[in-house]
């Protein structure tokens, strides 16, 4: 494909040729990614209703598959209503903030063995930095808004990044030890070997520190804190409206895709299938990495329908009391057990 | 530096947690409530001079809108008001027709309650849960009154009429097939008692679900162990009524205490916490639905083998049938004079309570002679709890206010009236 390209394009001077390259990738990326959000927020509300004993929208389209549709027609030709006392330039900043790193990220993502953007060598790094950054968008929101409810949300979003963040940090240490690489495809291609060789199993306890910490990284339930609906009524976009909001909507489905890709790269083997004998393996990798996804996404929306919401001392009391110290645990034990015990192999 | 000051915030009365219209300034430190203050007054309809520019019997449909997720306990406490003053005492068919629906309410309120209070805390789906057994329960409601919820099914001197031989039945639309119609309909086929009998055998799995969801949630109790704990001695000196009273470990309960219509012959226990905080009184409003569904099933039984009038039969009082007054003379003048100057209560004055869902709810009731009350004075159990909101949230952060808020089950059409 990319002859055709050159082929097509060979009159082009050489930089305009790569740029447009690259550009053609990101958009084959985004695209889908664009339409997986809108779906996922159609899913949601579908699975969360048949958990909750109705049906979830069945209206518009055939059996309501043109919902999110119409829901994003609706928030476009809605007006963005910018409060008086706030600091617009600010305030318009803060979701653009907040989606842009959650769609940066997946440059790195490798979908299979060579479906990747940018296979560099850091890309663990990369992805750990870019997903912070998105908390930022929440922050400034709050802060820009110049409204006491949005300002509470940002303060809790505040208090409780810091919590998590260490714990996540860990976690992915733990990951990096095992699988003495950055690169995300060298670390799924480390895993290869079927089901029980995927790092989930020697990671457990990061594993799930991992997830936790991604679910409170994307504002999810039980940790929906800083947007805390029945406390702080919507938090830090409570005074956003129209496309706006929209896309501090997009920002959260788009992070929990996200989180949900890492968590199958670095635990669950990426591309690769579950049992590696014939029929699993003739199945595309694509099919593969999409699948597992699906699996994580869902337990966000399961989490979400099931737990009451924690209190933001209390998120705090379990970063620092449960999380990072399970962390450090566990990475004592790889570190230990990989060097020092006749199972080292375990661990790498 | 400059000095670190406390800020006002305002809570509602649009708020999603404010339960109605609720207001609240709150003085706050950072997230630490220092105060709260409730404004009340938003909702006030002027519902007890209303009752005093009517004949009694015409007011009955106002206690339903007082609180309105238990509507007929409202009623009650106003029938038998006048029924004490006048000194009428209801057929027994009549009276454990009312202690069962009585118990059907307090099932919906709790049900309210506990979807409301969980969906502040943040478990959504137990607000569904509880209003897919709410609909039942309206259903019945339906089935007697026809209304779902504005009954105004008491009347003194017995109930507006008897239970029905049939439920009514889902019929087919183009929106339901005919297998989901048919699981609609499935315990529809007998008496209104039957049921309501199948209800109340499928009930206590179904708190069962709500308890899974909830009780042994840690987060659910990180969010309620000792939130708005309220001691023994101070529950009582500040007015505290049924569950929340109960909550804080003080055995009160009028339908054991004083027992009126036939709470004396029904077999019942009344659950009391211990700590007096949000989980206790959570406990105690889950284990009063199991025992409202025992109560419930006594009184079906006794129904379905007693037969017999549910009205006292006294045209001064109730109205004749449609059939007597098309015929005859005196019937048509007895429904001329009760639905034009209604009936005259002897002179007196009443204080008259029940046990409501959440608390004591109690009509005082004066009549001079006339065919109108008074004075209508309601005690709304809410109204006492909700001054308590200071005193419980004192110290708590803001997520907390609206647990407290939620465990005080507010109603706002009882506390504004």
């Amino acid at each position: 494909m990319h002859e055709f390209y050159l082929a097509l394009t060979g009159w082009l001077p050489q930089y305009f040729q790569t740029t447009l390259w690259i550009c053609l990738k990101i958009v084959a990326i985004l695209a889908p990614l664009m339409l997986c959000i809108t779906y996922l927020l159609f899913a949601e509300r579908k699975v969360i209703g048949y958990m909750q004993t109705r049906v979830g929208p069945n209206r518009v389209g055939p059996k309501g598959w043109l919902q999110p549709i119409a829901d994003a027609l609706k928030l476009i030709f809605k007006e963005i209503i910018i409060p008086a006392r706030s600091n617009r330039y600010l305030f318009l900043m803060a979701p653009v903030l907040a989606l842009a790193p959650a769609l940066a990220a997946w440059a790195v993502i490798p979908f299979t063995d060579t479906l990747v953007l940018s296979n560099i060598d850091a890309s663990l790094l990369y992805v750990l930095a870019l997903t912070s950054m998105g908390v930022y968008g929440i922050i400034i929101a709050g802060w820009a808004s110049n409204s006491k409810y949005a300002f509470l949300g940002a303060m809790r979003s505040a208090a409780q990044i810091v919590a998590y963040e260490i714990a996540m940090g860990f976690a992915l240490v733990g990951v990096l030890m095992v699988a003495g690489s950055l690169n995300l495809r060298e670390i799924v291609i480390n895993q290869s070997g079927g089901f029980w060789q995927w790092y989930w199993l020697p990671l457990l306890p990061l594993c799930v520190v991992y997830f936790v910490s991604g679910v409170a990284e994307t504002n999810r339930a039980p940790f929906d804190v800083a947007e805390g609906e029945s406390e702080i009524v919507a938090g830090f976009h409570v005074e956003y409206s129209g496309m706006a909001f929209a896309v501090f909507f997009l920002a959260e489905y788009a992070n929990m895709i996200l989180i949900a890709a890492l968590t199958v790269l670095m635990f669950l083997g990426g591309w690769l299938p579950p049992v590696e004998v014939e029929p699993f393996t003739l199945l595309p990798g694509l099919f593969w990495f999409g699948a597992k996804t699906t699996v994580v996404t869902f337990l966000f929306l399961w989490l979400r329908a099931t737990f009451p919401r924690y209190r933001y001392d209390q998120i705090m009391r379990l970063g620092w009391k449960v999380l990072i110290p399970v962390t450090l645990v566990w990475i004592g034990v790889i570190g230990i057990g990989r060097f020092y015990t006749p199972v080292g192999h375990v661990f790498s | 530096m400059s000095e670190i000051r406390n800020y006002t915030m305002n809570f509602g009365p649009q708020h999603p947690a404010a339960h109605g219209v609720l207001r609240i300034i709150m003085e706050m430190d950072g997230e630490v409530i220092e105060r709260c203050d409730p404004h009340i007054g938003l909702l006030h309809r002027g519902t007890e001079k209303l009752a005093e520019t009517k004949p009694f019997n015409q007011s009955i449909g106002y206690m339903d809108r007082l609180d309105y997720v238990s509507m007929m306990c409202n009623e009650h406490a106003y029938v038998l008001a006048i029924e004490k003053l006048l000194g009428v005492t209801p057929p027994i068919r009549a009276r454990y027709i009312r202690v069962m629906f009585d118990e059907i309410t307090r099932i919906l309120n709790h049900c309210l309650w506990l979807g409301a209070h969980a969906l502040d805390i943040g478990a959504m789906s137990v607000f569904l849960y509880c209003f897919r057994e709410r609909e039942d329960l309206m259903d019945c409601y339906e089935a007697v009154s026809g209304a779902r919820m504005h009954a105004t099914y008491y009347r003194p001197g017995g109930v507006y009429r008897d239970l029905p031989e049939h439920m009514p039945r889902y019929e087919a639309t183009e929106r339901h097939t005919r297998r989901q119609n048919e699981s609609r309909n499935r315990d529809r086929d007998g008496s209104l008692l039957d049921f309501i009998e199948s209800f109340t055998e499928r009930f206590p799995a179904c708190v069962d679900e709500y308890e899974t969801l909830l009780s042994d949630n840690r987060i659910w109790k990180q969010r309620t162990v000792d939130i708005g704990v309220v001691s023994p001695e101070r529950a009582r000196a500040l007015g505290f009524t049924g569950p929340m009273l109960r909550g804080s470990g003080i055995a009160w309960d009028i339908r054991k205490k004083q027992p009126y219509e036939v709470y004396d012959e029904l077999d019942f226990d009344i659950p009391i916490g211990t700590n007096g905080d949000c989980y206790d009184r959570y406990l105690c409003r889950i284990e009063e639905m199991r025992q409202s569904n025992r109560l419930i099933r006594q009184c079906v039984s006794w129904l379905k083998a007693h037969p017999g009038p549910v009205m006292v039969e006294d045209n001064k009082l109730i109205p004749p049938s449609r059939e007597h007054m098309k015929g005859d003379m005196e019937s048509l003048i007895h429904h001329f004079k009760l639905f034009t100057e209604g009936y005259c209560v002897p002179e007196g004055e009443t204080y008259t309570c029940i046990e409501h869902p959440k608390g004591e709810f109690g009509i005082y009731l004066v009549s001079d002679g006339a065919n109108k009350p008074y004075r209508v004075k309601i005690r709304a159990p809410g109204f006492a709890h909700l001054a308590a909101l200071h005193e419980m949230s004192r110290g708590h952060m803001l997520a907390d206010l609206v647990a407290i808020i939620g465990t005080q089950d507010i109603v706002f059409g009882e506390i504004d009236r």
